[in-house]
């Protein structure tokens, strides 16, 4: 996954303008996301280390694992409604970057629960499957990010052409879906903290469709031959 | 995964950080019992984290290994603290068990406030348990308390008791987890009310507790007084009670009405009768990577089952 970042194209589909960015700024600013998308894992190894982990430690690490994924999918949801809503076009280079981040941290959560939580009782993982509507979109959201993980390199986008590798990546909104319910279903009560991951769902898919209604809109009202042309 | 050093001490033998900052206090009370013979005659009862004797009763205590206190102190479910695991032991120190009573009435003969003093003049005992959380963890606790039928027949239940209604102390001050969240409402409606069928408070198994691990109860754990019955899921033992009341009716519980689908009345522990969202077959003992098997009655069917003979226990979860 990170190799393909190398031969990737400077713009990614969608992107929006081109960044005014030296080389050294854009690796500078991809190694700073590089640390901070690392920095949940080393503090989870750090408290593991030092057996910090809590009365519950199979289930802190799960809690931990799977916080951070839905923290990492919801930071890169967050970048065009940044760009829609204040023009800020540069941090878009780090999406691709930050959506693989969250699809490997939910690859771990997804390994804690076979190996560490149910140690391999592939029977009863999938009667919980079937039967635990939690898991069953927690499951679902996880397979719909493999696609997406596995089309992100430059030379994918090329291979399906943007319109197509566009439509096929707008599967992580419904992730997005699926994750906050796969949140508020598995609490024995439900807390504020799920009802504010869902907010934050709502809240960026909401600014995608405000702002598509208003150009679709405004595309009516201007005359065909001045539209201008996509971005 | 999980590599862990091997701690120079064991949990259990460091000194718990209140019993440390109490340190004075706590040898002033040792001095007391060692000059006389019984905690109730030493004048004030004790406070939290410290000593409190009591044998151990064999016939109602498991031979399993007990969770380490630290694990029993730290990871808990007491949603008046809040509604993390580490919630409790971090708002512990706001709740003051000292003084207290408890209010024992309803349909009974006798209705009488009760001082914890005089709770604790009880013939206390030492049981170990196995507690079942409906979470589908478990722990091994040595409780110590004594059968809350001692407490009940003092008060004398008329004919028409059939409920006994458990509630436990409002107060945002000393809970801070019953102060509204962030969005107005909370996990259950306050105070906390569980409740038992008249038979199961009657229970041998049955525990008005008021220490554990050779201590007085710790506030994070219920202090100063709580109920343990340990067949059942761990929610249905109500913690720091301020009421007691026998009633006809059968109690409206805190859970039943937060999500009548999920909690029942009765909540036993059962391994065929999944919770709506996650099974329950198994559970992981805390302190064990494996998971084991949920026995029916968290195993104590020889004792509890023929309370529920002829009961469809899949419509009475």
């Amino acid at each position: 996954m990170p190799g393909a970042e190398r031969q990737a194209p400077e713009r990614e589909p969608e992107a929006g303008g081109r960044f005014r960015m030296s080389r050294r700024g854009r690796i500078a600013l991809k190694a700073i996301a590089w640390v901070l998308c690392l920095l949940p894992l080393a503090v989870l190894i750090h408290l593991a280390v030092q057996g910090e982990l809590g009365a519950n430690p199979i289930s802190f690490v799960t809690n931990w694992l799977g916080q951070w994924t839905f923290r990492l999918l919801l930071v890169s949801l967050a970048f065009t409604p940044l760009r829609i809503l204040f023009g800020l076009a540069w941090p878009l280079q780090l999406r691709r970057l930050v959506g693989l981040f969250a699809f490997c941290y939910a690859c771990l959560h997804l390994s804690v629960w076979v190996v560490l939580d149910h140690y391999f009782d592939w029977g009863e993982m999938w009667t919980d499957l079937l039967k635990r509507r939690y898991i069953t979109a927690g499951m679902a959201a996880l397979t719909l990010l493999v696609p997406l993980a596995a089309t992100s390199t430059g030379g994918m986008v090329r291979r399906l052409g943007g319109a197509a590798w566009r439509r096929l990546h707008r599967l992580v909104y419904l992730v997005a879906v699926l994750a906050a319910l796969h949140f508020l279903w598995l609490a024995k009560a439900v807390r504020s903290e799920q009802y504010v991951y869902a907010a934050i769902v709502a809240l960026l898919l909401g600014i995608r469709l405000w702002d598509s209604v208003r150009r679709r809109l405004r595309r009516r009202r201007v005359p065909v031959t001045t539209r201008p042309s996509p971005a | 995964m999980l590599i862990k050093r091997a701690p120079m001490f064991k949990a259990s033998e460091i000194t718990d950080y209140r019993l440390y900052l109490n340190r004075r206090e706590f040898m002033l009370g040792a001095a007391a019992l060692a000059l006389t013979p019984s905690v109730a005659s030493a004048g004030a009862a004790p406070a939290a984290g410290q000593p409190l004797k009591a044998a151990k009763n064999e016939k109602f205590s498991l031979s399993e290994k007990a969770t380490s206190f630290k694990e029993a102190t730290t990871y808990n479910n007491f949603y008046e603290f809040g509604v993390d695991k580490e919630d409790p032991v971090k708002y512990a120190h706001m709740l003051k068990p000292r003084p207290w009573t408890v209010q024992v009435d309803g349909l009974v003969h006798k209705p009488k406030k009760y001082d914890i003093e005089e709770i604790l003049r009880f013939p206390l005992e030492e049981r170990v348990y196995s507690l079942r959380c409906v979470e589908a963890w478990s722990m091994v606790i040595p409780w110590i308390g004594f059968p809350l039928a001692l407490l009940l027949k003092q008060v004398e239940p008329t004919g028409n008791a059939k409920f006994v209604e458990f509630t436990t102390l409002k107060d945002p001050e000393q809970f801070p987890g019953q102060k509204p969240n962030l969005f107005g409402g909370s996990a259950v409606e306050w105070p906390y009310v569980e409740g038992l069928r008249l038979d199961e408070a009657m229970h041998p198994l049955t525990l008005l507790t008021v220490g554990m691990y050779g201590q007085v109860l710790p506030n994070q754990n219920g202090a100063p007084l709580r109920i343990v019955v340990p067949w059942k899921y761990g929610f249905k033992s109500g913690k720091s009670l301020v009421h007691i009341r026998l009633t006809e009716e059968q109690p409206k519980t805190a859970w039943e009405k937060a999500a009548p689908q999920e909690y029942g009345f009765y909540s036993n522990v059962n391994p065929t009768v999944d919770h709506p969202r996650w099974s329950q077959a198994t559970e992981r003992r805390i302190g064990e990577f494996m998971r084991r098997k949920t026995l029916m009655f968290n195993g104590y069917a020889d004792q509890v089952a023929s309370l529920y003979a002829g009961m469809d226990l899949k419509k009475n979860y």
